[in-house]
Order: C-alpha cells, then sequence, then structure tokens
C-alpha cells in the first residue's frame, strides 16, 4: 500500500461533508489535484501568462518553453516514439470526435462499418454514430459476457471488408474491466485494420506502453490523471496524423495563410488551432511528474489492493451485487442493492461524506445489458485507504438499515 | 437514524416499498412518460378524467425512493380533482420542494417532501412524476425533468 501520508498533498480531501471526514471515491469521474499541480497552475498564471509559438519576448519562450515540455513528458509517459504525436485536445471526448473526423470520415463510404463494443462510454458512442449517420455507414458492436468481459474471439468473425475502424475503451468506465486490447489491436492490424484506444481510465491506473501496444490512436483525459479539466491528450502514430486533415481550423494551425490558399502546419501544431489550454498543459505535465515519482507500478498495486478488499468486504454483505465481475479490473467498484435505487444509495453515503458516483455512467448500453438503470460505484486513487472502504461499507450497511 | 428522517420520512419509505396504484389503467384517456435524463429513471402515468375530473390514476417504470414515492402519493391525491385544482397543487408542491419559504400546509401528503429542499441534486427526482402527469393533462406523451 502507498503512504497515507500522500493524502496531505490533496487540499481538498481536508474537509468536512456533512459533518463527516470527506471520503472521496468518485475518482473514476474526476481525481483531486494534488497541491503541486495547482502551484503549477498559479504559478504560470504568476510568472510567464503569455500566449505561445509566435512571441519573441521572453514570457512567450518561456510559455513555449513549457508547454512544450509538458508534450515530452506525455509523450515519455505512455511511450510514444515521437514527441509530435502528441496532440493536446480538452480531453478523450474531443480527441474521440477529432478522430472520428479527420482520420475516420474521409476513408468512410457508405455501407461501411465501424467496431466499438457494448462496454463503451457515450463517448466512444456518439461520435461514431454521428459518423456513421452521415455517411451512411454501419456501427458493429463487440459483444460482451455477464462477467463484463468482451467476448473478443467474436472480433475476427464480425470484421469484413467494409470494416474500416475499431475504436474500444482499455478500462471500462462503469466495470472496471481492463480490456484485452493487445490481442485487440493485433487483430486488427492482421486484417489491415486501424484502431482506437480510448484510455481515460486506464493511464491513471496501470503502466502504458504504447510502442508494445501498438495502436494507431491512444486518448486520454487530464482530469482523470490528477490535472486540470479542460485539457487531454490524443496520440496518434506519425505517419496517419502527418495525411490527416485538420478538424479545426485557425490560428497556430498554419504555416501560411492567403485567400488562395492556406498551407497547414506541421504536427503536431497542425491540429492545436487557436490558442490552447496552456496552464493545463504545464499542470498535466506536473501530475505526470507526481505520477512518475510514486510510480505506476506502485499505484496499481496500492489500487488493486483497495479494490480486493472492497470487493471482498462488499460481498459479505446480504443483497448487495457487484456489477463487472471481470478477472482483470481496475480501481472500479459498482454495484446495485436490491431493492434501493443508486441514487438513494447516494445520498445516504453523501450524508456520512462518502462521495461516490450513482447514475448511467455515461454508458446507458451497458446498464441495458445489466437490466438495470442505474448502479453505484466507488473508484480508487492512490489517496484512497483501507479505512476509506471500510466508510463506503458501513455506509452500505447503514443504507440497507434504513431501507428496511 | 434521525439524521435521515429529514429527507427519507417514514411516509416516503413506506409508499417506496409499498406503491400505491402501480400498475396499468384499463381504458385510460391521458397518459405520458416522464424521463429525467440525468439518473435514466422513466415513470409514465396514466389517468382517466371525466368531466376534467382525474377519477382514477396510476403509473408505471421504476426509480428512487424520492421519485417512486412522490409518484405514488400523486396517484392517490390527484383522484377527484379538477384540472385547475391539480395545476394548483403542482405549483405549491414545486415550491414546497425549491423554495424556503413554502407552506406545506398547502399540499396536504406531500408535506413529507419538504426535506427535498436541502437536496438540489433530489428535486428532479420529486418532480418526476409530476412532469409526467402535466404532459398527459396537456396531451403530450412525454416530459423531461430537464
Amino acid at each position: 500500500m502507498l503512504d497515507e501520508s500522500l493524502k496531505s498533498d490533496f487540499p481538498t480531501l481536508k474537509q468536512k461533508i456533512n459533518g463527516n471526514e470527506l471520503v472521496y471515491l468518485d475518482n473514476a469521474a474526476t481525481t483531486q489535484k494534488p497541491e503541486k499541480v495547482i502551484k503549477a497552475l498559479e504559478s504560470y498564471y504568476r510568472s510567464i501568462n503569455s500566449n505561445i509559438h509566435r512571441g519573441v519576448h521572453t514570457l512567450s519562450i518561456r510559455a513555449t518553453d513549457a508547454y512544450e515540455k509538458a508534450r515530452s513528458k506525455v509523450a515519455a509517459f505512455i511511450n510514444a516514439e515521437h514527441r509530435e504525436e502528441i496532440i493536446f485536445v480538452r480531453g478523450a471526448t474531443e480527441a474521440i470526435n477529432l478522430v472520428a473526423n479527420s482520420y475516420v470520415k474521409p476513408i468512410l463510404k457508405e455501407g461501411d462499418q465501424i467496431i466499438i463494443s457494448q462496454m463503451e462510454h457515450h463517448a466512444n458512442i456518439v461520435p461514431w454514430q454521428i459518423l456513421c449517420e452521415q455517411m451512411k455507414a454501419e456501427l458493429k458492436i463487440i459483444p460482451m459476457n455477464e462477467k463484463g468481459e468482451l467476448l473478443i474471439e467474436e472480433i475476427e468473425e464480425m470484421i469484413s471488408e467494409k470494416t474500416k475502424f475499431i475504436s474500444i475503451n482499455h478500462v471500462s468506465n462503469s466495470l472496471g474491466t481492463v480490456n484485452r486490447i493487445e490481442d485487440v489491436i493485433k487483430i486488427a492490424h492482421s486484417n489491415n485494420i486501424r484502431i482506437m484506444i480510448d484510455g481515460a481510465q486506464a493511464v491513471q491506473h496501470l503502466s502504458v506502453d504504447l510502442i508494445k501496444l501498438n495502436p494507431d490512436f491512444y486518448c486520454f483525459s487530464g482530469h482523470k490523471v490528477y490535472a486540470p479539466t479542460g485539457i487531454g491528450v490524443l496520440y496518434g502514430k506519425k505517419e496517419l496524423l502527418e495525411k490527416m486533415p485538420p478538424y479545426q481550423g485557425g490560428g497556430d494551425m498554419i504555416k501560411s495563410v492567403t485567400f488562395e490558399k492556406t498551407i497547414y502546419n506541421d504536427i503536431p501544431n497542425r491540429f492545436e488551432a487557436g490558442t490552447p489550454n496552456i496552464a493545463g498543459t504545464i499542470g498535466l505535465g506536473v501530475s505526470i511528474d507526481y505520477l512518475v515519482s510514486i510510480g505506476i507500478e506502485n499505484i496499481a498495486k496500492h489500487e488493486t489492493e483497495l479494490l480486493d478488499y472492497a470487493t471482498q468486504e462488499i460481498r459479505k454483505i446480504e443483497g448487495v451485487q457487484i456489477i463487472g465481475n471481470a478477472i482483470e479490473k481496475a480501481s472500479v467498484l459498482s454495484f446495485v442493492i436490491e431493492g434501493i435505487h443508486p441514487h438513494d444509495i447516494g445520498t445516504i453515503l453523501d450524508k456520512q461524506g462518502v462521495a461516490i458516483r450513482t447514475g448511467h455512467h455515461c454508458t446507458q448500453p451497458t446498464m441495458d445489458f445489466y437490466g438495470i438503470p442505474a448502479t453505484a460505484r466507488a473508484s480508487f486513487a492512490i489517496y484512497n485507504s483501507r479505512k476509506d472502504v471500510d466508510a463506503l461499507i458501513n455506509g452500505v450497511k447503514k443504507t440497507i438499515e434504513v431501507f428496511t | 437514524m434521525s439524521e435521515w428522517n429529514e429527507l427519507y420520512m417514514e411516509v416516503i419509505l413506506d409508499h417506496n416499498k409499498n406503491p400505491r396504484n402501480k400498475g396499468e389503467i384499463e381504458g385510460y384517456t391521458h397518459s405520458a412518460d416522464g424521463h429525467n435524463p440525468l439518473c435514466g429513471d422513466r415513470i409514465s402515468m396514466q389517468i382517466v378524467v371525466e368531466d376534467d375530473v382525474v377519477t382514477d390514476a396510476s403509473f408505471i417504470g421504476s426509480g428512487c425512493a424520492i421519485s417512486t414515492a412522490s409518484a405514488s402519493i400523486l396517484t392517490e391525491t390527484i383522484k377527484g380533482l379538477k384540472r385547475s385544482d391539480i395545476e394548483k397543487l403542482f405549483k405549491e408542491f414545486h415550491n414546497l420542494v425549491t423554495s424556503e419559504d413554502s407552506d406545506s400546509g398547502a399540499v396536504g401528503k406531500f408535506s413529507v417532501f419538504g426535506g427535498v429542499r436541502k437536496y438540489p441534486a433530489r428535486v428532479k427526482c420529486a418532480t418526476l412524476s409530476w412532469h409526467a402527469l402535466m404532459a398527459a393533462l396537456e396531451g403530450k406523451k412525454e416530459a423531461s425533468t430537464e
């Protein structure tokens, strides 16, 4: 387990909610920010705030330097081969929309197919649905079993010459399943299909090596890795990004503009139109430094121990059913209680200072698969402890007392 | 367990456990589905209106304790009421769950929902069946809390 003193790095966690110590277990929605990240934002605005890339003055050079250093940190963090393969976006949602529009749309014809999975977040469903509607293409869904594991052996059969793209998540946000993406990537590539992996629930929990995994695109959101909101990362293979048309037009993404013709900039700038989220990007770099200093392997071990402990304890409570029982899971404990709606569980836990998420977690097709409208979801992070799990378990027991 | 009582009053817990008028009504004259996109909950209301008076009411669907109890109490309360009475009651109920200076005496049985106003995230649970009812009375098929 990680040292409990780590919690003191996070100012938001030092407060009482409804008279109880805050126990924050909504980390799959967003993580709290360490002091270092908050300070980095303040320091940027206090000392080097200026626009990047075009200025010749000192502040602009400093801001550009800090912004571009963050790109190198991200590249190293997920082991991308080239730093220009890292595109800064608003979040995983924007990354997926970018790929849908700039990579998939130009190669998609009427009757073509895109494959996603049964357990996707709406962010990895709706952009593809919009695209399929526009291009009269079809969306195909990789099925899963009751435990919440994708039936990867069925993908080969789903693929035809009409299949143009695959996009699936690395880790499910509502079930916690760690998908065997290395196998899916191999299947895609052996059929000459490009593939995107939504890593929004992965990079904060497990070590991601893009050279080894070899996806064509990968993305994640900063705010789920202890960085600010409004900053995220799209990784794309250099040879693909270089051939892709821009997603948005504007400043910084051009080499030259005349009314007759615009020459687009090289990657990554071609995909970063307009003044970006400079402070957020620098904050992301700092949060990555912080994670690296703790060690992703240590984090994975810590969170697995917490998840195992929570799973073991919640199983002892009669009437509780865990939703998502994959063999490989990361951080997420989704559950339902017989006869008690998740929102009522959420309210009663909140009364005890325990913050969890209740609802469909932006995965309505996953909820439909299980025939339920919603679940209660606890999700763990580096600052959580066994005491936090105990608070959750006590809260669940109290909820059952109130309703019986 | 007094700490829960302000929201989960005994009456609410009872209606949640044993909802009244849950199920289809044969020959209903008006119906509408209420949808809360925030949580995905759906509650449908079915009513029979004769000469501007609601003579029967039921609800279908599942939701949290607050939305289930609200729907259950609603079906009991509106039987025998005129459309104008229902509109007035809805205003008073809405006031009760959102405003500090509301008159819980004006809403009869619904006064048990007074605690909801301290839980802004739950107001839509309390009003879901009401939105469906108002849509049904207006001849609409669907209502959303958003």
